[in-house]
């Protein structure tokens, strides 16, 4: 486990009731500093409400939440925090330099840090020639484009991310994925809320399954698509029960059905050693055929397979 | 400090980008003209019957307390339109989520907020104050009593309803805030003008029920106050005129209010510091 100081973000059974209503049901769950972290979960699952609570929009109803060691909310420590809400929406009579400057303001940035660093993140993400536009007058790609040059233009050292990539073009959201490692690069921790399954399995170093306010599974992604899970689909004559039985080293879900057998393993590393087993075993091996498993479909089968639930 | 200036200019500057500000000025200076032109039909048709200078001092002195009311109603309309949408409005947006989640406490948001509304109402009140009591002394040569007690009064009858509409914004929707302030300021309204009308009918249980719509709202006992502050001598004492005061609302009336505001402000503060966003 990481020490305590190395958390970035740490809720220990983190629980909200609306009248009566859960909406999130004791979430516990540790992020390192220095990870991109996805956050996923069905709509309705409490993944915003659960954002708002690390940040003090909401209070708890119970349970305990820390964002860079301090408690959520503490005033002093959302200098170093940087937020882009799921619709934002800000003053759109300010252009986007104006806003910046008020938000870096706001964040204690000296005028002189945000004259060098206000025209930089516009330029990063894009709106440099936009600069001294209204809100007004921009597209939503745009609005979430200036939503994320306000998350950053204080160089925060936890960003959190709702949505992030919901009104972008495609070349919009390689943008947001560049800029999301040049954070990490930096130094930064992300916090990532999406449904673009794609975008965050190759943005991620790990990622958290919420339903119903409760993280219920988590995967690391580390090492992008080495690090997903793999099905194996196996076509053997002769399989004995201690063949299946002695699957349960690198799997809990083999499943038979005549010379068919099915199961899933967290690392190609262990392909050999299994196939090793099968054949010491006395199968008659004639078929060996690993697949990967996309985080689309973890996560429709740990929600349950829902219709939708990975949209 | 530095976050509530912050919040203070942006609000300003959002009340001068929408042309909520020039709208305020624009249409204060249509009245402004409108008063004008009447109070000189009057002087000229003054001039061309014989009438005492007091009388037609009394006379002109009474247009120039119409011409004030109007400058306060219009105040007061427009402190509670400007601002019911500041709060409530960003609130139910998600506007406010990217601001309150700066390092800037709630209170500083709502105090900043407050104070850019309450700069803009003083610069408002005494710009259409003093233009209008220009005009009277162009005008008519008229000038009322205790110019600035009375100005005073009307900035505070402001905020006082500053304060509830705020109030209501950390409670309510945009609207529901507007249709609140705007009932609780008609309510006040209704009762000291009944209080009005008791001052012929010697109805001691209708003064009975301007207290109370006092006691709910007392921007109209401010406003009352001023002009016992600012008539004639002779129109203050008359129970006839329609800015006559039955009962002058008294020091202890205006140390209500006073307290009402702050009641009303920390309220509004600490609920605002505990909703959820």
């Amino acid at each position: 486990m990481t020490p305590p100081g190395e958390l970035a973000i740490e809720t220990r059974d983190l629980r909200k009731v609306f009248g009566g209503v859960v909406a999130v049901r004791g979430l516990s769950l540790q992020v390192p500093r220095g990870e991109i972290f996805g956050f996923l979960g069905p709509n309705g699952a409490g993944k915003s409400t659960s954002i708002k609570m690390l940040l003090g929009l909401v209070t708890p109803t119970a349970g305990e939440a820390f964002v860079l060691g301090a408690p959520s909310g503490d005033v002093a420590v959302r200098r170093r925090i940087g937020f882009l809400p799921e619709d934002f929406r800000f003053y759109d009579w300010l252009s986007a330099t104006e806003l910046l400057r008020l938000h870096g303001r706001l964040s204690g940035m000296a005028a002189a840090a945000l004259r060098r660093r206000v025209p930089e993140v516009l330029e990063l993400v894009g709106l440099g020639a936009e600069a001294g536009r209204r809100l007004r007058g921009f597209s939503k790609g745009m609005l979430q484009r200036v939503g994320l040059a306000q998350a950053l233009v204080h160089e925060p050292e936890v960003v959190f991310l709702d949505e992030p990539t919901s009104g972008l073009d495609p070349m919009g959201r390689r943008m947001v994925r560049d800029v999301l490692r040049a954070e990490r690069d930096r130094g930064a921790t992300v916090f990532l809320n999406s449904h673009f399954l794609s975008e965050i399995e190759v943005t991620c170093d790990r990622v958290a399954f919420i339903r119903d306010g409760q993280v219920v599974a988590t995967r690391d992604l580390g090492d992008g698509a080495a690090a997903e899970r793999l099905r194996v689909v196996v076509r053997a004559r002769n399989l004995a029960p201690d063949a299946l039985a002695g699957l349960t080293r690198w799997t809990t879900d083999a499943r038979r059905e005549d010379e068919r057998l099915t199961f899933t393993v967290r690392s190609e590393d262990v392909l050999p050693d299994v196939l090793r087993h099968l054949v010491a075993s006395g199968a008659d091996v004639r078929h060996f055929a690993p697949e990967r498993v996309s985080l689309e479909e973890q996560f429709v089968q740990i929600m349950g397979g829902e219709p939708g639930a990975a949209a | 400090m530095r976050q509530i200036w912050i919040m203070a200019g942006v609000t300003v500057r959002e009340a001068s980008r929408r042309k909520i500000l020039w709208a305020a000025l624009v249409g204060s200076a249509v009245l402004l003209l409108v008063f004008a032109v009447s109070l000189r039909l009057q002087v000229v048709e003054f001039q061309s019957r014989p009438l005492s200078p007091f009388l037609r001092y009394q006379v002109e002195s009474g247009m120039l307390i119409v011409g004030l009311y109007t400058c306060d109603l219009v105040a007061v309309v427009l402190t509670i339109l400007a601002s019911m949408d500041t709060l409530a409005g960003e609130i139910g947006s998600g506007t406010i989520h990217a601001v309150a989640t700066k390092p800037l406490a709630r209170w500083q948001l709502f105090l900043g907020k407050f104070a850019g509304f309450g700069g803009m109402i003083v610069v408002y009140v005494a710009a259409s104050f003093w233009a209008t009591v220009a005009v009277a002394h162009a005008v008519a040569g008229v000038v009322p009593e205790h110019l600035l007690a009375g100005m005073l009064l009307i900035v505070f009858e402001c905020l006082v309803a500053l304060a509830v509409t705020f109030l209501g914004g950390t409670f309510l929707t945009t609207v529901a805030t507007g249709v609140m302030a705007l009932g609780l300021q008609g309510l006040a309204f209704m009762g000291g003008w009944l209080e009005q009308v008791s001052g012929f009918s010697q109805a001691q249980h209708i003064v009975t029920v301007g207290i109370v719509t006092s006691l709910l709202m007392p921007g109209e006992s401010l406003w009352r106050r001023a002009a016992y502050e600012m008539q004639t001598p002779l129109a203050a004492s008359l129970s006839f005129s329609p800015f006559a005061n039955v009962s002058i609302p008294s020091l202890v009336a205006l140390g209500y209010a006073a307290a009402y505001l702050l009641i009303v402000l920390a309220v509004g503060l600490r609920h605002f510091n505990r909703r959820d966003l």
